[in-house]
């Protein structure tokens, strides 16, 4: 495991200082960084959502230590934030865009390693910074993730909101300027460094996913940082960019200049919608590319879905103002930023209609990759089409901030992103495993279908009631929904039968994911021995020299991938995109 | 259909008591398309699911049938959606209150909702933040000073009539926060530095919860109010002793 060609040369007669491995230069290495990073945020942020789920329908569970309002909205924050960044952007687009990326284009090597290495390290920092935001004076700052002002930026609007809200804001802008960083390099990568006969059409819809987050991921990201920088400066600097003159907050009066906090709405919201995106991008990729491989097929309208992902970016940089149908927007934005969004649900809908035609009587193989993207597929079904009602500002006018959100984007965007992460590992074990000295290893297939089942049944059990909480009038970020005074206690109280079984889901799908952490522990060492391409691959990872640094075999591509023929005896043959013109038989498992 | 009405027979409630003249139109096209994307969700699974047992076929390659002709269906079906909720919402949000219609002013703070009333000179006092004291009974600070303000009623529940227009204006003192009355289909934030209005016809006497919808501090699940909606003598009554007993 080590990023040195001459230490390759000569594995066995020199160590390797960890130093060496720990902070090295190789993608290989700095990806499987990312992905550590990011399995240990989200079981952190799991079990926060579970400290949530339990204490909201029993609140007495909890006694020692009591879980206070501000402890709930801290867990909010930290959940939200863990989750967002450090799970879902960190490990589709830094995790697997390290590991695969440069392989499946045919390059050796990221284009700027050492940056590399420094994005990964900026992001570690980062996380450690927000994860030590618990222990300072007051708190985890309690606005959460997306941290409207005058709340974030008044020291006084509550506990966490003066330490712990300025460990939030260095924690994002150095995740901010890692990620930025990180996706000028996977661009640099991906525009030079493809290898001899790699056109923008033969590219993996992978490296097309990769491709478009990063590009929104430099123009949100530097959005974000400058909306940062300004908040910061609102905090500690005496300027006035979020707070109203004469803003009384428990009694301080703003007493400065005129600001808006509607203006923190519109950065924050440039930032945060592209920012679902960069979580779905790759995953949309990887499940286009793991159905046509396991159904030998080609993509449907392969060139329709290059066009759908960039469509998908385009657009996606335009529609930010649906967050703010009832924030205090002109209502005539609002109807503008209405149709943005429903235009959106076309690219995402040939996207679907793709994925449908592609795995159409192809009888494929039921790899547990494959299962979970089909998973990927229900999910953004069932999370995606509650977009377009979302999209429409009357109905967002009852909807906006209950529960139904709440159920839209954990469907679409957690679970469906969750699960692509699954199949992603799933389907790169080997790439995750393999190293100059040993051979890739696979997951265990078996306790994958055990794990693909519980987990669509937990996250089907868990998300979709909330859509019902949510039309019943519940809203999100609530500390406590029993016991509540007035007219509200009744509404809520409506909600409780659903809320438990809510609670009973996600205990449930948390459990499932025991299933996962096993097999993973267990076959990093005594998982099957893989092929070197174990699922009749035809992209480049899966090249016998892709992993070989020292090889120096000049890596050619002749073809566009899943590229696949059917024989008259019904045979399925495929064609790698390096093979000049043999056709492989798929080997029967 | 019928199995429909009878499902929704069964189950609970989905929506909530309806008490404003805009609401049924609103319920209406969210169960519409509540509809919708229950038919193409299910489409979608079956389609799905259906094409995984069939045995295997040639790979289609007809690009139009299969994508071309059903996104321009959906496109078609999501424009009329979309056309039909921009009238809605320009019916409710495009234009201000009628000049007749009766002016209630809301103040969001950590963590309570207060209601202003503006006197029979209909004209609300100046307020000054710095004179803001809840203790002393002036939680949004009025400023005594002002004429307008000698007649002005201050609540801590929001009293309208049934059947006139209100107009309401939102305002917060310190951070932002949503005014939100799920049974009479309303919401909207409250934003320090602003005053947003919005309008609606309460329909249906009754009592009813008005939340904060927008995180505003540890507080937050605990800053609601009541709404009650009274007939129209029953409301004069009311404000005609909320008067005598502020300003005797």
């Amino acid at each position: 495991m080590s990023s040195n060609p001459a230490n390759r040369a000569a594995p066995h007669t020199r160590a390797v200082h960890p130093a060496q491995c720990i902070f090295s230069t190789d993608h290989r290495i700095i990806g499987r960084q990312y992905l550590v990073l990011a399995l240990v945020s989200v079981i952190l942020g799991t079990l926060l959502s579970l400290i949530m789920r339990i204490h909201l329908v029993w609140p007495e569970f909890f006694r020692n230590p009591l879980i206070k309002p501000e402890d709930y909205l801290a867990i909010v924050t930290l959940h939200g934030t863990i989750m967002l960044f450090f799970v879902l952007t960190t490990a589709p687009q830094s995790g697997f865009g390290n590991l695969i990326l440069p392989s499946q284009i045919g390059a050796r090597h990221m284009a700027f390693p050492r940056l590399n290495a420094a994005s990964f390290w900026l992001t570690a920092i980062a996380l450690l910074v927000l994860l030590a935001s618990p222990f300072v004076p007051g708190g985890t700052a309690i606005s959460g993730w997306t941290a409207y002002p005058p709340l974030s930026a008044v020291a006084s609007a509550g506990p966490g909101q003066a330490l712990g809200m300025d460990l939030w804001l260095v924690s994002i802008a150095l995740f901010a300027i890692a990620s930025t960083i990180s996706s000028i390099n996977t661009l640099v990568t991906i525009v030079r460094l493809r290898c001899h006969g790699m056109t923008w059409d033969r590219l993996p819809l992978t490296v097309w996913g990769w491709f478009t987050a990063a590009l929104l991921s430099i123009l949100a990201f530097s959005v974000l940082l400058a909306a940062l920088l300004m908040l910061f400066c609102d905090r500690h600097a005496g300027t006035s960019f979020f707070l109203p003159t004469g803003d009384l907050v428990n009694g301080v009066i703003h007493q400065r200049g005129n600001g808006s906090p509607l203006l923190w709405l519109h950065l924050f919201w440039f930032f945060g919608h592209p920012e679902v995106y960069i979580a779905i991008l790759p995953g949309m990729g990887l499940t286009s590319m793991v159905l046509a491989n396991f159904s030998h097929r080609r993509v449907f309208g392969y060139r329709l879905m290059i066009a759908t992902t960039l469509a998908i970016g385009f657009l996606g940089i335009l529609l930010w103002g649906h967050h703010m149908f009832v924030a205090g927007l002109n209502p005539f934005a609002s109807t503008a930023f209405s149709v943005t969004t429903i235009a959106i649900a076309l690219p995402a809908s040939a996207k679907v209609l793709s994925w449908i035609a592609t795995t159409w009587r192809s009888r494929p193989r039921y790899t547990t990759a494959m299962l979970f993207s089909l998973g990927f597929v229900s999910l953004f079904v069932t999370g995606g089409l509650t977009g377009p009602v979302l999209a429409q500002p009357i109905l967002d006018e009852y909807l906006h901030n209950t529960t139904f959100v709440v159920g839209h984007f954990h469907l679409i965007m957690s679970m469906a992103g969750i699960v692509g992460l699954f199949a992603a590992i799933y389907y790169w074990f080997p790439q995750l495993t393999a190293s100059a000295r040993r051979p890739g290893r696979l997951l265990s297939e078996s306790l994958g279908r055990w794990h693909f089942w519980l987990t669509i049944i937990g996250a089907y059990t868990c998300f979709l009631p909330m859509y019902f909480t949510g039309l019943a009038g519940e809203p999100r970020q609530y500390a406590q929904i029993t016991a509540i005074p007035n007219a509200a206690g009744r509404l809520l109280a409506a909600t409780r039968p659903l809320n438990l079984h809510i609670t009973y889901g996600a205990i449930f799908l948390a459990a499932a994911q025991f299933v996962f952490l096993y097999n993973l522990i267990r076959s990093l060492r005594h998982g099957a021995v893989a092929s070197p391409n174990p699922w009749s691959a035809t992209t480049l990872e899966w090249h016998p020299a892709a992993t070989d640094l020292a090889s120096g075999e000049k890596i050619t591509v002749y073809h566009s991938p899943c590229e696949y023929r059917t024989s008259p005896t019904a045979e399925v043959s495929f064609l790698p995109q390096w093979s000049e013109d043999a056709v492989t038989d798929v080997k029967p498992e | 259909m019928p199995l429909a009405l009878h499902l929704t027979a069964l189950l609970p409630p989905l929506l909530p008591t309806d008490a404003s003249a805009h609401g049924p139109a609103l319920d209406r096209h969210l169960l519409l398309n509540l509809w919708i994307i229950l038919a193409l969700a299910s489409l979608a699974h079956i389609l799905l699911l259906f094409g995984l047992a069939l045995r295997r076929a040639p790979e289609a390659r007809r690009l139009w049938t299969i994508e071309y002709l059903p996104l321009a269906v959906l496109g078609i079906t999501f424009a009329a959606l979309a056309v039909h909720a921009e009238r809605l919402w320009a019916g409710t949000r495009y234009t201000g209150a009628s000049p007749e219609a009766m002016q209630v002013e809301v103040t969001g703070m950590q963590f309570a909702w207060y209601f202003r009333y503006p006197g029979p000179d209909a004209t609300f006092g100046i307020t000054r933040p710095q004179l803001a004291a809840p203790g002393e009974g002036n939680p949004v600070g009025i400023d005594p000073a002002d004429p307008h303000s000698t007649d002005d009623l201050v609540t801590s529940e929001l009293v309208l009539p049934a059947g006139r227009e209100i107009d309401l204006r939102l305002q917060a003192q310190d951070v932002i926060h949503g005014f939100s009355v799920p049974e009479l289909r309303l919401k909207q934030n409250a934003v320090p530095g602003e005053s947003i209005h919005i309008h609606f016809t309460p329909t249906t006497p009754g009592t009813y919860a008005i939340l904060c919808t927008q995180l505003c501090g540890l507080g937050h699940y605990r800053m609601n109010a009541n709404l009650r909606i009274l007939k129209l003598d029953e409301f004069r009554t009311w404000l005609a002793d909320k008067e005598k007993a502020a300003h005797p």
